[in-house]
């Protein structure tokens, strides 16, 4: 089961997404398509994402658990869902702030 | 360092620095970071200092920095040798990366070691591997940055890592630009505006066009020529592009009202803006978007932001107290917690003045070899004054240093300016406390006319007891020909008292 710490990256078995943990640690089920995503750079890429679990991941975007306990960022869009074991993680809505720098 | 090397992943092909014939992309800049922070690993040295204007290698140096898990030093090269050989003393072992001008400032100084910037942005044939080391809520020091040292010798804030990762992703969506965006930086390196605007700016995939020394047309000229959509400046600057533009109306520019069409943000911040400036820009520029940042360097710059739309309607607003909110730090951002609290350290009722405190996880408080200013709950006494209005503006009053107590009164400077700065005939003003033997402090307004101006201190004092409470009004008021500022656009109180110390009686209390 991927070992959660904020910094580390997790690549899906099933699509090109990558994410990258803000929030969270210790062990967590973890996955993408349905499947148990892997540390960045042991992903096989090989399969597909499940059908309750595809309907992708947006560049630059925060996903969270319903308890946010988690959350991560996308860094590398693909086409599967992100998920905590069988249930799915929510697109965080933010208010992009205005550029002040 | 992980900001960048997300970058780098996530759109490396992108222009990062420069301009877009012939900028550094996100790969590039990550590559000479690694570079970089090979050199610096070599160097033996304990921190990278610079004493340089914006290039190229400054993003290359910052990251380079934080790479060989050195602190990043940037020092003002606008001190005086002296100064300058002082600060880096103090942070040797040290390795400086310096411009041609800077050169022989640092090289007699002990256990520093001098790197020509030109050395940091040669072609790599070499990709550099990551390490796997970086992670978001790391300890070590990413910045130290000397404060600008306006009340005594300068401290060394430090900003570690987590503060940093907290603050861009607390504020910034990764890769939230446009390919199409450019963000102007014209504020110097040792500001932490100046740190701020390359790390939003490359987590959010944002090239970077830089003007190592401010001027107003040259600052005008970029915007056309690089199509930069968004820009910080502090006040001073604001002004003197505000000027700019107006001379060039003057001369029958006919440009129909889009002065600087590609500008779409414009944010400021650093120092009070004086109300006459931010009305006549929002005017000048009517499609940009404006943001008033406050923030400190102890606090990772920006806590609190007053936005566009916040602005547009303050502007049209008849109601003054919506119309005030133009004069405000805005609303404090979602990450962070803002406090009034009284010189006891309770929390005062909404709409009381007091001092502000702030929390949350970017806010450092801390400076080297000194014991963190926060107090055990995480809170950061600012030190600047303030209040928070009924709807949630938070209103910076200044120094709480600079407060004059008159008669046993409080009495903020600023509000005395926000008057002075509005007549007319006033194109810049600074109200100070001298010694008065009678009333602890007199008030004591210095006072530049505008061009053709022959205000008196009769009518400008006669301005400020109309507006405010006759104790307000200036005891009394020197006309001079400048207020004293540094190049980021302080005002410097301490050398306008002693300046002006002939109006005081000499008491001391």
């Amino acid at each position: 089961m991927p070992n959660l710490k904020p910094g580390s990256r997790f690549t899906s078995d099933v699509c090109t997404t990558e994410v990258i943990v803000v929030k969270g640690a210790g062990e967590a089920d973890l996955r993408c398509g349905g499947v148990p995503m892997a540390s960045a750079g042991s992903a096989s890429g090989a399969g597909t994402p499940a059908p309750d679990a595809a309907s992708g991941t947006l560049m630059g975007k925060r996903y969270v658990d319903a308890e946010e306990t988690i959350e991560v960022l996308c860094t590398k869009p693909g086409d599967g869902s992100l998920g905590l074991g069988d249930t799915l993680l929510d697109l965080k809505e933010a208010k992009p702030l205005p550029a002040s720098d | 360092m992980m900001l960048l090397e997300m970058a780098a992943a996530g759109f490396g092909d992108r222009i990062a620095v420069g301009s877009l014939d012939d900028g550094l992309t996100f790969q590039q800049l990550f590559d000479r970071a690694g570079a970089a922070a090979d050199r610096f690993r070599a160097a033996g040295a304990d921190a990278v200092a610079m004493a340089d204007v914006s290039s190229a290698a400054l993003p290359i140096s910052l990251f380079g920095a934080a790479w060989a898990d050195l602190p990043f030093v940037p020092l003002n090269y606008r001190l005086t040798d002296d100064e300058l050989a002082t600060l880096a003393g103090r942070i040797a072992p040290a390795i400086a990366v310096v411009g041609p001008e800077a050169t022989g400032r640092l090289s007699g100084v002990d256990g520093v070691s001098v790197l020509d910037r030109d050395a940091l942005l040669v072609d790599l044939v070499d990709a550099i591997a990551p390490s796997p080391e970086w992670d978001m809520e790391g300890e070590g020091t990413a910045i130290l940055l000397f404060t600008s040292g306006t009340t005594g010798e300068p401290k060394a804030a430090v900003l570690r890592h987590r503060h940093l990762v907290s603050y861009v992703l607390g504020s910034v969506e990764f890769m939230g630009a446009g390919e199409e965006e450019a963000a102007l930086v014209s504020v110097p390196p040792y500001h932490v505006a100046g740190m701020a605007a390359i790390l939003s700016n490359v987590y959010a995939g944002r090239r970077i066009v830089q003007l190592p020394a401010f001027d107003a047309a040259a600052w005008v000229d970029l915007v056309r020529t690089e199509g930069v959509t968004s820009a910080m400046v502090v006040p001073t600057m604001l002004t003197r592009i505000v000027e700019h533009l107006d001379a060039e109306i003057a001369d029958g520019a006919a440009r129909d009202g889009a002065y600087l069409p590609s500008l779409r943000s414009l944010s400021y911040g650093g120092g009070k803006m004086p109300r006459p400036t931010i009305e006549r820009a929002l005017e000048l520029l009517p499609d940009t978007a404006f943001v008033n940042a406050y923030g400190l360097t102890e606090t990772s710059s920006t806590v609190a932001l007053l936005g566009p739309q916040e602005h547009r309607e303050a502007l049209a607003s008849d109601d003054e107290s919506v119309r005030a909110r133009l004069g405000s730090a805005g609303r404090p951002l979602p990450s962070i917690e803002v406090s009034i609290r009284d010189e006891d350290g309770t929390e005062v009722p909404t709409g009381e003045p007091g001092e502000i405190w702030v929390r949350g996880e970017q806010v450092s408080g801390e400076y080297r070899g000194m014991a963190t200013r926060l107090t055990p709950e995480g809170w950061f006494p600012t030190h600047d004054g303030g209040w928070m209005g009924d709807d949630g503006f938070l209103h910076v009053s200044g120094r709480i240093d600079d407060v004059i107590v008159k008669g046993g009164q409080n009495i903020s400077p600023s509000e005395i300016e926000a008057v002075l700065v509005g007549h007319p005939g006033v194109s810049d003003a600074a109200a100070i406390g001298l010694p008065d033997a009678q009333w602890g402090e007199r008030i004591v307004a210095a006072v530049v006319r505008s061009a053709g101006s022959t205000v008196g201190a009769d009518e400008l004092q006669e301005a400020v007891r109309a507006e405010l409470r006759s104790n307000r009004t200036p005891d009394h008021v020197a006309f001079v020909d400048a207020l004293p500022y540094n190049d980021t656009g302080k005002l410097l109180r301490r050398v306008l008292r002693a300046d002006l110390a002939d109006l005081g009686d000499g008491s001391t209390q």
